[in-house]
């Protein structure tokens, strides 16, 4: 059987999912033994014009050149994974839509913002049709073996769709909120093991809401910890601003 | 030759970080133009952070650089804890230096395998080194994975760490956890010799083109990386709050990346600018290694930046090893461990003010300053990358390097100037993204 060609692209992000490859250590050995890495610009010069099986994308979509390349790479590959939160989400690079593109453009450069280009901050999938999602900032290794193999024998993966606090019930950690803090556990979609709260720091959202996040026992909890909802909102708007983009389908059509 | 006509045009310069071109146009054998272009999508950090609490902004800032992201956090914390007036304690600081010096290893590791040692060993990338030098490839392979495992079991993991915090850890490591980290170390120490040795086969490219050098110096006799004043190699000295009187921005239209230069037209930061002004205080087996490769202050050939990496490496790996053993011996107080998340407990101190970071990350000198007001709520960033600072020098490197080498082909020229680039181990997501080589008939 022929080794999938497998290509890695990168947007708006850290490249810290990429990076997430190389530590994974000799098993790395492994996994390019049932895949074929055509193209990965940050570690590789070599190049394939050819069509290809999987694209892994990381980052958000933030300038309309992007918008034409993702497209581009669309119509290349067979299959497309969105891998990591700012392709998945639009994550921290969603923050930006909390503020007019201008006003932050002047801000960090001046009189010579013009130069800079900048649209909406999208997710992946709000650009072009998306067939696996990797979440997590950075993504949790374990769950990208699950996407790969699930993408090799051609069957779908099911992301968790309930909130992290399942798992962190199951790894026997105390509640935030009774340590006084807001946590979005409850509402985030579990899968990455509740790796913060494990490591005694609160839960920032970063793999997205769980598709029917219990509002009313949110804000329940909320008002019993006696926590101000601006700094909750706030929060949640930290990865996941760009849901709102979800919710108004013109927004996409634009640019 | 002198007739001679090329344009190179690299589209996306590859094994780096982040996006960059560079172009580079010869006519009638004259230098007309010489780009690095910066093309990486701006991201707009210093813009979004506005408005939001201070204990948030290492975790944001954080996401500027996954292959960095324990010295963007680092640099974050000491401008944060600056600005609200809370001073860590003697334990948070080492365990913090330690935590950079692994960052700054495994980042060094990285580079030199991955990145650079496919040029010197005439192929694309690592992945054709797996057949032909399997042996190496698990070598670099292992080293890296042993750097990651010691960050997870200290901060949760390295891409992004967890428990680092504004004032201090979330979870502190246990006495097995100690022992588990020191024996990762032990078992490196043989990996590194052997890297050494790897390296000593490896011929660079001569070039030399002198410049000024800009790093951290202190007055005690630690090689300082977490802690000290701006330095240069001109003999210039400023308290870190004068950082912008050394970085002096300016925007070029080619690059998303801001421009630096201080007291000459443009300056380099990174292990090499270490190197150059903090010799004296490498511990001495990496000192050894140094003389073994024929190194001394002053290096003027950038490509040496890969080798003052490993100089360092060899440094950051003992003196990594000293702090834990330290840690055995005095114990850790658990007391310390605090859990702080938006600090809605009021369980730090908060005043309005104004602090900069100032840290070494792999790159070389990273500064975050932040303004908050009296509730902790951030007013003004700034961060300034180390990429955004050499950009400028890399330049400067490639205007006088292409004319040395105009007997050469268009081929080597490009693989050339990629190197000299990649030699700077530049970090372009960081600095906004980077590179891309354009080459027209000659």
């Amino acid at each position: 059987m022929n080794k999938p060609k497998v290509a890695f692209f990168d947007f708006a992000c850290c490249e810290g999912c990429q990076l997430q490859m190389a530590n994974m250590g000799e098993m790395l050995l492994d996994l390019l033994g049932v895949i074929d890495v055509v193209e990965f610009r940050e570690v590789m010069s070599e190049k394939w014009d050819g069509e290809y099986d999987v694209a892994i994308i990381e980052g958000s979509i933030t300038t309309r050149h992007a918008v034409e390349i993702i497209k581009k790479i669309r119509k290349r590959s067979k299959i497309l994974i969105a891998y990591g939160s700012c392709a998945t989400i639009g994550g921290v690079n969603g923050m930006k839509n909390n503020f007019e593109l201008d006003n932050i453009r002047k801000e960090v450069y001046g009189k010579d913002y013009k130069y800079f280009d900048t649209i909406k901050t999208r997710a992946v999938h709000q650009v072009v049709k998306v067939d696996y999602f990797v979440h997590g900032c950075p993504v949790y290794i374990p769950e990208f073996f699950k996407v790969i193999k699930a993408v090799l024998a051609g069957l779908p993966y099911q992301v968790p769709d309930y909130s992290v606090c399942v798992e962190c019930k199951l790894n026997e950690n105390v509640c935030m909120y009774d340590r006084g803090l807001t946590c979005l556990g409850p509402i985030t979609r579990a899968g990455c093991n509740s790796w913060c709260i494990n490591n005694n720091n609160i839960c920032y959202g970063c793999r997205g809401m769980v598709t029917n996040p219990n509002e009313n026992g949110a804000k329940d909890i909320i008002a019993k910890y006696n926590i101000p909802m601006n700094l909750a909102i706030n929060k949640m708007n930290m990865y996941n601003k760009c849901r709102e983009l979800d919710e108004d389908k013109n927004e996409q059509k634009k640019d | 030759m002198s007739k001679r006509k090329i344009d190179i045009n690299v589209e996306y310069l590859t094994r780096v970080e982040g996006h960059g071109n560079i172009v580079v146009n010869v006519r009638e054998g004259k230098l007309e133009k010489c780009e690095l272009q910066i093309v990486e999508a701006p991201r707009f950090f210093e813009g979004m952070i506005r408005g939001r609490s201070i204990f948030e902004a290492q975790h944001i800032t954080s996401r500027i650089c996954g292959i960095c992201s324990c010295g963007h956090t680092l640099a974050s914390i000491q401008a944060a804890e600056e600005a609200i007036g809370f001073a860590p304690s003697k334990q948070t600081i080492h365990l913090r230096k330690f935590l950079l010096y692994i960052e700054d290893l495994d980042s060094h590791i990285l580079h030199i395998y991955f990145l650079a040692a496919p040029d010197l060993l005439g192929v694309k990338s690592f992945v054709p080194l797996i057949d032909s030098h399997n042996q190496v490839v698990r070598l670099a392979l292992r080293m890296k994975k042993a750097c990651n495992d010691v960050c997870d079991i200290l901060v949760g993991r390295h891409v992004h760490p967890i428990s680092a915090i504004v004032g201090g850890f979330t979870k502190l490591p246990q006495e097995k956890d100690l022992d588990a980290m020191l024996n990762i170390f032990y078992d490196l120490r043989s990996d590194m010799d052997a890297t050494v040795e790897l390296l000593s086969g490896l011929k660079f490219p001569d070039f030399e083109r002198d410049t000024e050098y800009v790093a951290l110096v202190s007055d005690d006799a630690e090689y300082p990386m977490l802690v000290g004043d701006i330095g240069s190699s001109d003999g210039k000295h400023l308290d870190k709050s004068e950082y912008k009187k050394v970085t002096n921005e300016f925007v070029v239209p080619h690059s998303s990346a801001k421009h630096t230069r201080w007291n000459r037209d443009s300056y380099m930061v990174g292990a090499l600018a270490r190197f150059n002004l903090n010799f004296q205080k490498l511990h001495p087996k990496a000192r050894e290694v140094a003389s073994a490769f024929n190194m001394k202050p002053k290096v003027v050939n950038p490509y040496l930046n890969t080798v003052a990496q490993l100089i360092e490496c060899v440094h950051f790996l003992e003196e990594g090893m000293r702090i834990l053993e330290d840690f055995k011996n005095t114990g850790i107080d658990y007391d310390e461990e605090i859990i702080v998340g938006l600090n809605e407990q009021n369980r730090i101190k908060v005043q309005s003010g104004t602090g900069i970071g100032a840290v070494e990350v792999p790159r070389g000198i990273l500064f975050h300053s932040y303004q908050v007001d009296e509730r902790g709520i951030i007013v003004k960033a700034n961060c300034i990358i180390p990429t955004s600072q050499n950009v400028n020098n890399i330049e400067r490197d490639m205007k006088k390097l292409v004319p040395e080498i105009l007997n050469k082909s268009d081929q080597d020229i490009t693989l050339a100037l990629e190197m000299l680039v990649r030699a700077y181990d530049p970090c372009i997501s960081c600095s906004a993204h980077f590179l891309k080589v354009k080459y027209v008939n000659r």
